[in-house]
């Protein structure tokens, strides 16, 4: 019998018993199912990750106070034992790091803005004009910071977009003057609209000028130095450069921490991908429990065709054959349900994402595959051993089966 | 030839020593020359597709598949093409006188018809020999009539057929009889 009349064979045999074969086909699919969803759901939100860090900018180096082992953390304004960056730090790097591109210093603190009867508690954030060029956020009506308004310290702010709508609505903001505890600052852009970015929600906070706020806030403590590097193939010597130059500002001491963009990414990427095996791990001990039913189904099946087993061998079957055909038929039955489960495993994770904004998935081929390859997987591991029982079967005895 | 005696002098058990289908305790079986109890399993399976052709009293026909699908089963097993099958298929129940009956599953046929079906699987392997154990226990006797008119057939063409039975009147339809008692060999003319 050559292998497509034993898988036609295998087809008649599950179709025989069509409800059957349906419900023991439905652990598989369920499992398959749940194995895609959860990996694409894994993958989702790991290529959304990706997405945001990458679109801040290849080449971005986030210098924070403090030596610290993890990534993408960030520190409060408040007073601490950490060691801290200087407004003057930034402006050595931005002199002396020739690899640089550019240097920002940020001050972040939180108040209350007011505007006639409205107010709002907001993130207020220090920064110089290069921010926009670093960041990869720029200002969409009015104009950003300007060097001079750094330099002469001016009270001058620009809004982010739900900042904006919050105090004055529809109306235009620009020229006039909003109070920033108990400061008058003077409205001369908005931002674009951007939403959550590095665990900023920039569209509520507000930028004025570093050394404004540093004014505001009595503090010359930067949260972080912003720096660009020039060329991607630059930052680890990049790195290098703004640890000698700080290193050497801070009295020897590396009591800071310089990370890049690609290392948040890996860091990230690493969790998520941990994560997605995770997920799919678990959703495979349901794969694991459909095979368990399969086995179970193909035992009663073996005892049911007893007779069948018997009348042939008696015709000339050998063990082998017997076996090769109760094994086709578990793999076939798995094959299926491996398929099916395929099918809605990727129309879920699709509809999911689209009835679902904020749960992202992306359907990759080798997600498929391998869900599907342990689909088949499990349909040979658990009808050997019913396979087996067929295949040792005693003819004589077989044939007197009622 | 026909082997008869009365249940329990053990004609079952030389049936299925003879067809390969169990080993004997002590003593040997030579089939055309080869000694059957130092064969493997494959080997043996090999004899009882090719070499035998079974005929059993309960007819034993795959219930959910057509008198022709039941007639090719031999074949599959020795691994003939599908046109192949089918071809001897057909021919083996023509000559059974079952040309009209082939797309009709057991549960549509009559006993004897049953019967001719299984017997048509016996012959389609061309086997040196046709086992039949008690092939019209289950039969009236006008169905029986029908079976004993194909085995006549069957010998006149050629064919070696060894058949148990009780029914002594069955047995002296055939050529030899040999009479089987508790085990023993009462009676073993050469005629």
């Amino acid at each position: 019998m050559d292998i497509r009349e034993a898988l036609a064979l295998a087809l008649e045999m599950l179709a025989a018993n069509r409800v059957r074969s349906a419900l023991t086909m439905l652990g598989v699919v369920i499992g398959v199912a749940a194995i895609i969803l959860l990996v694409s759901l894994g993958e989702g939100a790991t290529a959304y990750i990706t997405n945001e860090l990458t679109g801040l900018g290849t080449n971005l180096l986030i210098i924070t106070p403090g030596k610290t082992q993890t990534s993408g953390g960030f520190h409060p304004p408040m007073a601490s034992t950490v060691r801290k960056l200087t407004y003057e730090d930034a402006v050595a790097l931005r002199r002396r790091a020739s690899l640089l591109t550019d240097a920002v210093p940020v001050v972040l603190g939180t108040g209350k803005i007011r505007y006639q009867g409205n107010s709002r508690h907001i993130s207020i954030v220090g920064v110089t004009p290069e921010f926009q060029r670093v960041r990869n956020l720029y200002v969409e009506i009015g104009q950003f910071l300007g060097e001079e308004d750094v330099e002469g310290r001016r009270r001058v702010v620009v809004l982010g977009r739900t900042v904006k709508r919050e105090l004055f609505g529809e109306g235009n903001p620009l020229g006039r003057f909003v109070t920033l505890a108990d400061s008058r600052y003077r409205v001369i852009g908005i931002m674009e609209r951007k939403g959550v970015s590095l665990g900023f929600d920039i569209d509520d906070l507000v930028f004025i000028p570093v050394k404004s706020a540093q004014d505001l806030f009595d503090t010359d403590r930067l949260l972080e130095i912003l720096a660009s590097v020039g060329s991607p193939d630059d930052i680890d010597r990049a790195i290098q450069q703004v640890k000698d130059i700080l290193i050497r500002r801070h009295g020897n001491r590396e009591d800071f921490t310089v990370i890049s963009q690609g290392a948040i990414l890996s860091a990230f990427t690493t969790i998520l991908k941990i994560l997605t095996a995770v997920l799919g791990g678990i959703a495979g001990i349901s794969l694991v429990v459909g095979g368990i039913g399969i086995m179970n189904i193909m035992l009663v099946s073996v005892r049911e065709r007893t007779r069948e087993i018997g009348i042939r061998k008696a015709v000339g079957a050998r063990r082998r054959d017997i076996l090769s055909q109760f094994l086709i038929e578990s793999i076939v039955l798995s094959s299926l349900g491996g398929l099916l489960g395929v099918v809605l495993g990727v129309g879920g994770a699709k509809g999911l994402s689209f009835f679902f904004t904020y749960l992202p998935t992306r359907v990759s081929m080798w997600a498929i595959l391998m869900a599907f390859g342990f689909s088949a997987a499990v349909g040979v591991f658990f009808g050997v051993y019913p396979a087996r029982r067929a295949a040792v079967l005693d003819p004589i005895q077989a044939l007197r089966y009622e | 030839m026909a082997i008869c005696g009365p249940s329990g002098s053990g004609k079952s058990t030389l049936m299925n020593i003879l067809g390969c289908l169990d080993r004997p305790t002590s003593g040997r079986y030579l089939l055309e020359g080869v000694e059957v109890a130092s064969l493997e399993d494959d080997a043996l399976a090999a004899l009882r597709n090719r070499r035998i052709g079974f005929v059993f009293q309960t007819f034993n026909l795959l219930p959910r598949m057509t008198a022709l699908r039941n007639v090719e089963l031999p074949m599959v097993y020795s691994g003939l093409s599908r046109e192949e099958r089918y071809q001897r298929a057909q021919e083996a129940l023509i000559a059974v006188g079952l040309a009209g009956r082939m797309g009709h599953r057991p549960s549509e046929l009559s006993g004897g018809e049953q019967q001719r079906v299984a017997i048509a699987r016996a012959l389609v392997n061309r086997p040196a020999i046709i086992l039949a154990d008690e092939p019209t226990g289950n039969l009236d006797s006008a169905a029986g009539e029908e079976v004993m008119a194909v085995f006549r057939l069957l010998v006149e063409g050629g064919a070696t057929i060894l058949m148990v039975t009780h029914n002594q009147r069955i047995a002296e339809q055939a050529h030899r009889v040999i009479q089987l008692e508790d085990g023993r060999v009462i009676s073993n003319p050469i005629s």
